[in-house]
């Protein structure tokens, strides 16, 4: 954060460095080729996200009959939002609240976890502190798939499997979390300030809250982004944890509509349903990336320069 | 009171005098206390499965007589599997091609976006990074619809051409699976070198600029140097992504027919199949030990490469 204010406050003070009048180093000349081949690039993105409103507003006649990025004859989106919240007795609405159960769940238990080891990690001395940060660093380049086979086994012997802690469990660990967390608080929480905390009586935990947790902001609004994302997207741990369809998210819900509307038979009736319950569930996380990204974006930077 | 600061295990082993005993032994407890929550749940989540993994690795489940233990057989057997060993290929030439392409332009992009000189750069930066918020699911139901000949726009190309152009013919499916990956994480690997870029303490450029240094020098000499931390974290998470490829494989064939995706298409994938529905779990679990030993390999070789030329300067 501090290097950007520099750049953008020197902007209007540094007087013109080179040859060009008005274009500084801060401030040069826009480059219309560069511009350009960024602006292709940007449309490699973008180009899946508008087939997919554009589909979305068709009806399934029209989505199997005319040409994918130009509407149909008919515009239908929100008779496919009501076909998709009503269809099998409302069950996406059902997948819906189950997506937000372990999001919210899981992503705040997770980043408090971090939070609470990544400074106690960063501030706070004990014996074993190096092994535990070695381990824990370790373990974020073991595959997770790798593990989700055992994990699976072992929470089916306990009886877990098929309940929504299957899931939840899994996803209050966030190793990246614990570690983008301990760079952040070794560099953004001044260990004079704590000291004066503990002589005024604070207890270490009421420092970490009081104190310690705003200074952590910026860290804690990225991991918590991150982690939202990560389980919101999850695909993998949920399809073989769950087998009830009743504690579904949306993104195994979801691939349950696309495989019914592409078998044969029924096939041709649903996929007006993938595509804009798809359309849904992209939505919110695209929202909350583009109206948060001032503050995530300042927290990666923080992450970014030890890495 | 900097004694008091700084209670590393330098400054207590030369003043232990001066650090009351009891107040130490508090604090460490504290300090365990913090990472305590953190820790059972590692225990529970990563260290006991692998554990589990590793003892179910041991024992092969046999039609006459159920799970019987059988040493390292899974082992060998896996050393000799050629439907692993065609996962494995598969995935190792994924990543030789799709890692390098997909960094080397997530640094171009992190480079033109901190050059300053883009018209749009707020709106180009979040585009690029949107991909990374679409699940699995989505992206591979919105690229297999995309590139599918079934009602996709590869049809009406073909329709206009007058073509048979496939994208999910055996052949190149792992192309196309190469196109959606690289769709996904371009964006996410640009915000990490871009964070990185600017880092860079801007007296440098204006230092530059005093020489006389044109563009090309200032990346050469300023940017891509401190590009390099950020390089090794992202090759190492991009191999570790590439080699646990699973959801395409695993959502494509029921989308599109003869795409070539078979069970073993890449490691993940069979283990998957070998403890679901081949329900063979020792196998599986051996399977995927071992690929986690590879990937855990590949990454310290990545980060011990990436230290000696960091020490090298």
């Amino acid at each position: 954060m501090a290097t950007t204010t520099s750049r953008t406050t020197s902007r209007t003070s540094t007087p013109a460095a080179r040859g060009r009048q008005r274009h500084t180093i801060t401030n040069p000349r826009k480059n219309g080729t560069l511009t350009f081949f960024t602006g292709l690039f940007a449309f490699y993105c973008l180009l899946p996200l508008i087939w997919l409103v554009i589909n979305s507003t068709k009806s399934q006649a029209d989505f199997v009959s005319t040409f994918g990025l130009v509407p149909g004859e008919r515009f239908a989106l929100f008779e496919n939002i009501a076909a998709v919240f009503t269809h099998d007795d409302g069950i996406f609405v059902r997948w819906l609240l189950n997506t937000l159960l372990y999001v919210v769940v899981g992503a705040t238990v997770s980043t408090f976890l971090a939070a609470l080891g990544g400074y106690a990690l960063a501030k706070l001395d004990f014996t074993g502190k190096r092994v535990f940060l070695f381990v824990v660093l370790g373990s974020i380049s073991v595959p997770g798939i790798a593990l989700a086979i055992p994990q699976f086994l072992l929470f089916a012997q306990v009886g877990l499997t098929n309940t929504p802690w299957a899931v939840l469990i899994p996803s209050f660990l966030n190793p990246f979390g614990l570690y983008l967390m301990w760079v952040f608080a070794a560099q953004a929480v001044p260990t004079g300030l704590l000291e004066a905390a503990k002589i005024d009586g604070a207890g270490e935990f009421r420092t970490f809250v009081q104190i310690a947790m705003p200074m952590l902001a910026p860290a804690t609004v990225t991991v918590l982004m991150f982690s939202f994302v990560a389980i919101w997207n999850n695909y993998f741990l949920p399809l073989i944890m769950l087998k009830d369809p009743a504690w579904y998210p949306l993104t195994i819900g979801i691939n349950q509509w696309n495989k019914l509307a592409t078998t044969a038979g029924n096939g041709e009736l649903l996929q007006n349903l993938v595509i804009t319950s798809s359309l849904l569930t992209i939505l919110p996380l695209i929202a909350a990336f583009v109206m948060l990204q001032r503050y995530w974006q300042s927290g990666l930077t923080l992450g970014a320069v030890k890495g | 009171m900097a004694a008091l600061t700084h209670t590393g295990p330098v400054a207590g082993a030369t003043a232990p005098a001066s650090t009351p005993r009891r107040m130490r032994t508090r604090r460490r407890q504290i300090g365990w206390a913090f990472v305590a929550p953190f820790g059972a749940l590692f225990a529970l989540v990563f260290i006991v499965p692998i554990v589990y993994a590793a003892y179910l690795s041991l024992f092969q489940e046999r039609l006459v007589g159920g799970r019987v233990f059988a040493g390292l057989a899974n082992y060998t057997k896996l050393a000799a599997d050629p439907q692993f060993w065609d996962g494995f290929a598969r995935v190792v030439r994924f990543t030789i091609v799709q890692v390098p392409v997909m960094l080397l332009l997530a640094m171009a992009l992190a480079l033109a976006l901190d050059s300053l000189r883009l018209r749009g750069s707020k709106f180009l930066r979040i585009v690029i990074f949107l991909p990374y918020a679409v699940p699995a699911i989505v992206s591979t139901l919105m690229w297999g619809f995309m590139l599918g000949v079934r009602y996709g726009l590869f049809r009406n190309l073909n329709d206009w051409l007058g073509t048979s152009l496939d994208p999910f013919r055996p052949g190149a499916t792992l192309v196309s699976i190469g196109v959606m990956v690289t769709w996904a994480f371009t964006g996410y690997n640009m915000l990490i070198f871009y964070a990185a870029l600017r880092a860079v303490p801007h007296e440098l450029y204006e230092a530059a600029a005093i020489d006389g240094a044109n563009q090309w020098r200032v990346i050469r000499a300023i940017k891509l140097p401190a590009l390099r931390g950020s390089l090794v974290v992202t090759i190492i998470f991009s191999i570790i992504g590439t080699f646990q490829i699973f959801n395409e494989p695993q959502i494509l064939p029921s989308m599109v027919a003869n795409s070539g995706i078979t069970t073993y298409y890449t490691p993940n994938l069979y283990a998957y199949n070998l403890a679901f529905t081949g329900s063979q779990q020792g196998y599986a679990a051996a399977l995927a030990l071992v690929m986690a030993a590879m990937t855990i390999a590949i990454a310290y070789a990545v980060q011990i490469r990436g230290m000696k030329r960091a020490l090298q300067d």
